[in-house]
């Protein structure tokens, strides 16, 4: 996994509540035994016109020329909800986002995130409203610094304005050192038989 | 520092007896006993296994099923489609080279994970059980701690046997009382996901309590934990009792002799101590809970069906708002219509929610009324009855459901996860609207541009001879 240490993108504003994971890759396109091949069919159904892709729907936020190149996606409450898919995420990360940002996530969708390298950000209903209102109006650019918890931008006074959001520890220290998390509870093996000794029979 | 003294939940006690290292600065890292996994959410998992040289530490652990992509007219695993072939051999292959018991293609035990489990006995008290699957809060029902998840965790849990996860929240659900005639365990999620609204338990782990409850059959207590997901929760879990001993008894993987004595004695202290503290309560009365019928596009968006389609004005916070003004003109509904003046063009009976033995009873005691009556599905509607796995097929025929349903002008069909997500070619048409004993009616969850309304098997079986949503109740 890539460490993540700060980074500043443009913002897209997807204005919608409840995005669940079909939305974000409709199971046709789970039928892969690889990792790579999703971001094309992110959004599908929103994003293309036709069943096959050809023809990008100009009325989808991310086929709008002025959020080209976005890599910061901005969403409303309960976003990701749904499938345990992973491809989700996969999805986003393939598209070229680096980070999602909403008041609220799915847990199944935010621990694919974070296992992925792909940062959820939550942040409150008010300063998820002053980002909409800043990224809809004019482009966004915003800056996300994982070290100190915050993410912040210049409003349109001119001003710089800053939200810190939370982050579990360790989940923060696996996102900055790109640590393998498989690798980490593999040199706890003895930690893992000395449990397993004391197991019930039945278990 | 948790003492062992201190009043716990159940999904406390869960976690106490699963928790293998919780340290300082580090997530706290759970045992995991079961895992379950399926074509679509291992292969990328199993990659890389074979990327980092790393073994799958217990593949007795572990246990394979073809259930997502697989089609419902054909053993055949060509019949699936070239993207769905590719898959499920690469689950037959990965499982050989890991040593992974695998139920595939016409294997008698093979079934969607979530109707397979519970029906071999894989599926224990006490446990914790995962799969790179939301549904798997179906296994909750026997007070397993059961919960979805990514393929990255599938991996983890192969590697290691174990999970990092953090502690949820507790909410407690207590249906007091005794539900009407009629009302099925579908009715009693779909109008607790009502109350609370589609992520009411995000965050949370939801124990299932009260007399309606306790008074529910395995089966029906795994459609209740089945949607939790549908919620927002983690997991859903219902204290083990009688019921569900006498349900593990005897099956093919359930412990036996001197063990299973030992598994009793230790799953009778699986519940909530009296005086647990949990962080959320929701209570509801079982005899207001009438039959259930989404009209929108998240499961939180449902009414009775002796009720009427909703108006935008009904609600008064801006995004259910919003929600509802897309749902509508996503669905073609019109506020105040009645739910039982909508027709629907195609009924699916199938799912893990609703795939099991009792489900198909319930559907064919409907069905078999009405064909008293020289009634049957209605030409304009295709209706498909897709069972669980190869064990309720079989017990299904032993009992002549299939021939009741066959009769009637519904199509029997063979085991899988069919058209509650369509990743064969059980899919809806752009404008279709089904009546389905599923879980979710995302937009185009069953296909493009399709309309989900769900139901219980009761409700679908009606409404594919009547042509609309009926009240069975009058």
């Amino acid at each position: 996994m890539e460490k993540f240490i700060t980074h500043t993108g443009l913002v897209v504003p997807l204005d919608i509540a409840n995005v669940d994971t079909d939305q974000i890759i409709p199971k046709q396109f789970l039928q892969k035994t690889e990792r790579v091949g999703f971001g094309v069919h992110l959004f599908h159904d929103s994003r293309y016109l036709d069943h096959s892709g050809k023809e990008p729907n100009p009325e989808f936020i991310l086929n709008k020329p002025e959020y080209q190149g976005t890599s910061i996606l901005l969403a409303r409450e309960n976003f990701g909800c749904g499938s345990s898919r992973e491809h989700a995420p996969w999805a986003l990360e393939e598209f070229g986002f680096k980070a999602v940002i909403a008041p609220s996530f799915a847990d199944i969708f935010y621990g694919n995130c974070i296992n992925i390298g792909l940062l959820p950000i939550k942040l409150s209903e008010d300063e998820i409203e002053q980002l909409f209102n800043q990224a809809q109006d004019a482009q966004l650019n915003l800056t996300v610094d994982l070290a100190n918890n915050n993410v912040s931008f210049i409003n349109k006074s001119g001003d710089k304005v800053s939200f810190t959001f939370a982050l579990d520890k360790f989940q923060k220290y696996c996102l900055e050192e790109g640590v393998d998390s498989i690798g980490w509870t593999l040199d706890k093996l003895d930690t893992i038989e000395a449990f397993e000794g004391k197991m019930p029979s039945w278990q | 520092m948790t003492t062992n003294t201190a009043p716990q939940t159940l999904y406390e006690k869960l976690w106490q007896t699963h928790l293998v290292e919780e340290k300082n600065g580090e997530t706290p890292l759970l045992y995991v006993d079961r895992h379950l996994i399926h074509e679509v959410t291992s292969p990328q998992a199993f990659a890389n296994l074979r990327f980092h040289n790393r073994p799958v530490r217990h593949p007795e652990r572990t246990i394979a099923t073809m259930d997502h992509n697989i089609s419902t007219r054909s053993i055949k695993i060509d019949a699936a489609g070239e993207g769905a072939a590719n898959q499920l051999r690469a689950l037959e292959k990965n499982c050989k080279d890991f040593g992974i018991e695998l139920f595939g293609m016409g294997h008698k035990n093979q079934g969607i994970a979530h109707v397979m489990g519970p029906e071999l006995g894989l599926t224990l008290p006490g446990t914790i059980i995962v799969c790179g699957d939301s549904h798997t809060a179906t296994h909750g029902a026997f007070g397993a701690l059961a919960f979805g998840i990514g393929t990255s965790e599938v991996e983890h849990v192969f590697a290691t046997q174990t999970l990092r996860q953090t502690k949820a929240k507790t909410m407690k659900i207590e249906v007091k009382g005794h539900v009407g005639k009629g009302i099925s365990a579908k009715d009693i999620i779909l109008a607790i996901i009502g109350k609370t609204g589609s992520a009411g338990a995000t965050g949370y782990v939801v124990e299932y309590c009260g007399e309606a409850i306790e008074a529910l059959s395995m089966e029906e207590r795994m459609t209740v934990c089945n949607m939790s997901i549908e919620f927002g929760a983690k997991a859903g879990l219902v204290a083990p009792d009688q019921t569900t001993f006498d349900y593990v008894e005897g099956k093919e993987y359930a412990p036996k002799g001197d063990v299973w004595q030992q598994a009793l004695n230790d799953w009778k202290q699986l519940k909530s101590d009296d005086d647990a503290i949990f962080d959320s309560i929701i209570t509801l009365e079982a005899k207001d809970i009438k039959a259930q019928v989404t009209w929108g596009t998240n499961p939180g968006q449902v009414t009775s069906i002796d009720s009427i389609v909703p108006s935008p004005d009904d609600f008064n916070d801006p995004i259910e708002k919003e929600s509802c003004i897309n749902a509508l003109a996503y669905m073609d509904l019109v506020a105040g219509t009645k739910i039982t003046d909508i027709s629907v063009n195609k009924v699916f009976i199938g799912s893990c929610t609703n795939s099991r033995i009792e489900d198909l009873r319930a559907a064919a005691s409907v069905v078999k009324d009405y064909s008293a009556k020289g009634q049957r599905v209605q030409s304009s509607i295709d209706a498909i009855v897709v069972p669980g796995s190869y064990r309720v097929k079989a017990q299904a025929e032993s009992e002549g459901l299939d021939k009741i349903f066959s009769d009637a002008g519904f199509e029997w069909r063979l085991p899988g996860c069919s058209m509650c997500l369509g990743m064969n070619d059980d899919v809806l048409e752009e404008g279709d609207r089904c009546a389905s004993t599923s879980n979710r009616n995302f937009e185009g969850r069953q296909g493009r541009g399709s309309r989900t309304h769900l139901v219980s098997p009761e409700m679908a079986a009606a409404a594919a001879i009547a042509g609309h949503f009926v009240d069975l109740n009058h």
